[in-house]
């Protein structure tokens, strides 16, 4: 019902991942962890950012629509609305 | 402490012992657990060994130990463990143990032998009086009758043989055990029927056996006979079946003397008896004593003798030579403990390193939240010294591609919090002691269930389920109003029509794609199936080729740090190539469409599946447009591309190793090529192959001499791994669909358990009464379904699943596993 724009939550979920992944190493303490936290750090980031891109990214040109039972229809028009 | 990435340095140690210093530095080494020794005497059988008199020596201990152990567990007390500091006692403690305990063993072997004569005689004393006291019938009155007529010495039936002159009675008395008594009595019954008269008794008291312990109720008897025959028969038959037979006196008073006399005896006995069994409680308060603590020390000194057994003497020099594997970081640590252990002897034992010539074990020091994810890729295979060690990155992509399949707000929410109790408590004494094997478990694996929690609820709201719920964090993207006033639904029209479609080319129907997760408004569309399946599918392939061109890369790392530039070229960028130019490039496709294919070409939007099924083929579909221009072009030189890099794969490692081989054995040229060569030998000798399988990682030792290099094995491994990899990454891809699968199912299972169960309840009656009352038995139902069926069963498939993608899917591009850990001496044991 709301317009969403794409480039808004990429600039953010962007900028959020990277700075767990990118900025976050560099203020990991010295310590005998530091390398595997690190790369907890950037793997958690990949990770998690392109589950998400990859979920965006599949809705973004939808080729066909919800498919909805009439009564949905005639509820959701009203109550999202 | 090293970090995870690989192995620490293990060195190869030789120890210089003083025999008369020997036991002392072992037995500091095993406190501290720094050295794996290694055998060798290896050749020598166990019987030969120096050390065996001492171990035999500890065995017996241990024996007697045992036997210490199990009377005192008879006798239901308990041994408290040992609590200290105890060390190994040195040798000449040996014999004051010994001493002691054989003392103790003796004593309690002797007690509990008296203590079991007492016991049976008192059992014999008790059935004596038994017999005695109980009064008996009809023998007493055949008795009587039979007294009375003799008096008038006239016999009663006219005998016909005239042998049964004299009537007298005589008894047999005694008692037997209580299932035998049936069968006595009709034997006796059936051997001298007619002479005699039987009565069977049941003891009013129970009676202790001895031996067991267990009570039971004997059976007395008096036999009232007549004649000398009869009476050996009865007597034979009583022996046979183990009856205790006791003197029968005809007279009352005779009897009632006897009985006092017993009486008074019993008494005694008894006393006696309470005696003993203090003397015997002393004695096991003093086991209890030296027990816990004496096992410790024998068993630690035994571990000792047999760690010494390893060690070979060196005549010469009067002191026993050790081998072990040392952490080269602890060889400090090791250096002083020697010293330490040796000062008394005057020589002081020394350690060296000495290069080795086999492959060391691996040491990956591991914290108690990295230790579980160490586990599971141990699991599959130690790694090879010093070869890149996988658990640093499964730490998250394992928890990731779980919650991949597992994915759920609820459910993850559920295992987050319960792994999190689990964690907070894990110092708590009662839950370190729990026995349970499937506790012990999941308890093991509590950091393993909090990141797998913690990422499903992640992955949960992507896929916007909660317990199969789409949540509206944001409003949707798609309005149906717009949809409606643009289609002209009406009220009429929507009655007509069960379903409808929105229509995306619309405009203002599709309004932008949700920020996070899936729309909401797929989980109320009965399609939804339809676009998950194409979203999850796509998203599988995505996430498999990453992860696998993650493995690739891995690998060159192994490359770099064993010396080994030349794989770099011949196989890990093939690899890559291959990997990256065919499925790479579906990975493209499919972002691609997802960018550039809008709804007003969707009747006619190119299908990738077809695409890609003619970039092999080399074929053409005229109605399958092109995605971008210079399609074609680009697919056929990524194939050719990529057919290439098999022979390279395939012949380009063993070429090279043929070639180097040839140049080190076969210097053919003149001397300049010789320098030439050996120049190019020393920089060979850092990259030193083990020749004989291109994929053996050099030893972390340096000095190296060329191993055999045979061209066919060389030839036929290459092969091997060609075939394994380029056939691999294919199914290897398809492999990562179950992903879609198990997402899938995961979903589906969800959703039945709600619409079946739950919403049954909360769908019930208008009154407000009877909906509350249904509801509890319905959410309990729920409730534990859940746990059972999506939480335990799913859990426990998707693990299963995510660990098989990670072992094969994963580490076949990188990992051999085929090392073996360090196991130092020591005296903890984790059992």
């Amino acid at each position: 019902m709301t317009a969403h724009s794409f480039a808004l939550p990429v600039i953010i979920f962007t900028t959020f991942w990277g700075i767990i992944g990118i900025a976050g190493p560099w203020f990991v303490p010295k310590g005998p962890n530091r390398g595997v936290i690190i790369t907890m750090l950037v793997a958690t980031a990949v990770c998690c950012y392109l589950f998400w891109l990859i979920a965006i990214l599949a809705q973004l040109n939808p080729l066909f629509g919800p498919q909805l039972k009439n009564e949905t229809i005639w509820y959701v028009r009203f109550l999202w609305e | 402490m090293g970090s995870m990435f690989r192995s620490e340095e293990v060195a190869l140690v030789q120890l210089f012992l003083p025999t008369a210093a020997a036991y002392s530095c072992v037995s500091q080494l095993g406190e501290l657990g720094l050295v794996e020794f290694r055998d060798l005497n290896a050749s020598v059988s166990a019987f030969q060994r120096r050390f065996v008199v001492d171990v035999r020596r500890c065995e017996e201990l241990e024996k007697t130990f045992t036997f210490l152990q199990e009377e005192v567990r008879r006798a239901g007390l308990v041994l408290s463990p040992p609590e200290g500091k105890l060390p190994a006692p040195p040798p000449r403690d040996l014999l004051r143990i010994q001493e002691e305990t054989d003392r103790l063993a003796q004593e309690l072997r002797d007690v509990r032998g008296n203590q079991q004569a007492l016991r049976a005689q008192l059992h014999q004393l008790r059935l004596h009086s038994a017999v005695l006291g109980q009064s008996h019938g009809p023998p007493m009155a055949a008795a009587a009758y039979a007294e009375g007529p003799s008096s008038e010495r006239t016999p009663l039936i006219s005998a016909p043989g005239g042998s049964h002159t004299d009537l007298k009675v005589n008894f047999v008395a005694g008692a037997v055990e209580p299932h035998k008594a049936a069968a006595l009595e009709r034997l006796l019954w059936r051997a001298c029927r007619g002479f005699l008269i039987a009565s069977f008794r049941e003891m009013e008291s129970q009676l202790e056996d001895p031996v067991t312990g267990e009570p039971a109720t004997w059976m007395t008897f008096v036999i009232s006979y007549w004649g000398e025959q009869i009476g050996q028969k009865i007597r034979k038959i009583t022996d046979c079946f183990h009856c205790h037979i006791f003197p029968y006196l005809e007279q009352e008073q005779a009897r009632h003397g006897v009985l006092q006399q017993l009486q008074q005896q019993s008494q005694e006995l008894q006393e006696v008896l309470e005696e003993t069994e203090r003397f015997l409680s002393q004695v096991l308060g003093r086991v209890q004593q030296l027990l816990p603590s004496g096992q410790v020390q024998v068993r630690k000194m035994k571990a000792v003798y047999l760690a010494l057994n390893q060690c070979s003497v060196s005549t010469t020099h009067k002191c026993l030579i050790a081998e072990g594997w040392c952490a080269a970081c602890d060889l400090p640590a090791l250096q002083q403990a020697l010293q330490d252990s040796s000062s008394e002897a005057g020589v002081s034992a020394v350690a060296h390193r000495i290069p080795c010539r086999d492959m060391p074990p691996t040491l990956i020091r591991t914290n108690r939240f990295t230790a579980s994810f160490q586990g599971i890729v141990d699991a599959y295979g130690v790694g090879r010294y010093q070869e890149v060690n996988p658990a640093p990155y499964t730490i998250i992509t394992f928890p990731f591609l779980f919650a991949v399949m597992f994915g759920d707000v609820g459910h993850g929410l559920l295992m987050f919090l319960f792994a999190l109790a689990m964690v907070l408590m894990e110092n708590r004494p009662a839950v370190k002691a729990a026995q349970n094997e499937i506790w012990q478990t999941f308890f093991g694996g509590r950091y393993l269930l909090l990141l797998m929690g913690l990422f499903s609820i992640y992955t949960g709201f992507i896929y916007n389920e909660c317990f199969s719920r789409a949540t509206t964090i944001f409003p949707s993207g798609w309005s149906v109003a717009a949809m409606a006033n643009q289609s002209g639904w009406s009220d009429k029209y929507l009655s007509q029509h069960p379903v409808l479609t929105l229509d995306p080319n619309i405009p203002g129907v599709f309004l932008g794609p949700y920020p996070f997760g899936i729309d909401p408004v797929w989980s109320l569309a009965s399609n939804h199936l339809s676009f998950l399946n194409s979203f999850k599918m796509k998203m599988s392939v995505i996430l498999g080729v990453t992860h696998m061109a993650f493995g690739v890369f891995l690998s060159i790392f192994n490359h770099v740090h064993f010396g080994q530039a030349h794989r770099l070229l011949l196989e890990t960028l093939p690899e890559l190539i291959f990997l990256l130019g065919l499925f790479g490039y579906l990975v493209f496709l499919v972002v691609y469409k997802w960018l550039q294919v809008s709804v007003s070409s969707a009747a006619s939007a190119p299908s990738i599946l077809i695409h890609f099924i003619n970039m092999f083929l080399f074929a053409h579909s005229s109605t399958n447009l092109p995605l971008f221009p210079g399609q074609e072009v680009t697919q056929y030189t990524l194939v050719v591309l990529a057919l290439a890099m098999v022979p390279v794969l395939l012949l380009g490692t063993p070429l090279y190793l043929l070639r180097q081989h040839h140049r080190r054995h076969h210097p053919q040229m003149g001397i300049q090529d010789e320098n030439k060569d050996r120049l190019l030998d020393s920089s060979d000798a850092s990259i030193s192959e083990n020749g004989w399988s291109p994929d053996e990682e050099k030893a972390g030792c340096p000095g190296d001499e060329e191993a055999e290099f045979v061209a066919s094995e060389a030839f036929m491994h290459q092969a091997i791994h060609t075939i394994e990899f380029c056939l691999g990454c294919i199914s290897n891809t398809a492999s990562y669909l179950r992903l879609w699968a198990l997402s899938l199912a995961h979903a589906q299972l969800s959703e039945v358990l709600w619409a079946m169960v739950m919403r049954v309840g909360l769908s019930m009656g208008r009154e407000v009464g009877v909906a509350a009352v249904v509801l509890v038995p319905v959410f309990a139902a729920f409730a534990v379904m859940t746990v059972a069926i999506l939480l335990v069963m799913e859990g426990l498939s998707a693990f299963l699943h995510a660990l098989r993608l990670h072992w094969v899917e994963f580490q076949n591009k990188f990992y051999l596993g085929t090392g073996y850990k360090l196991s130092p001496f020591t005296f903890t044991t984790d059992d």
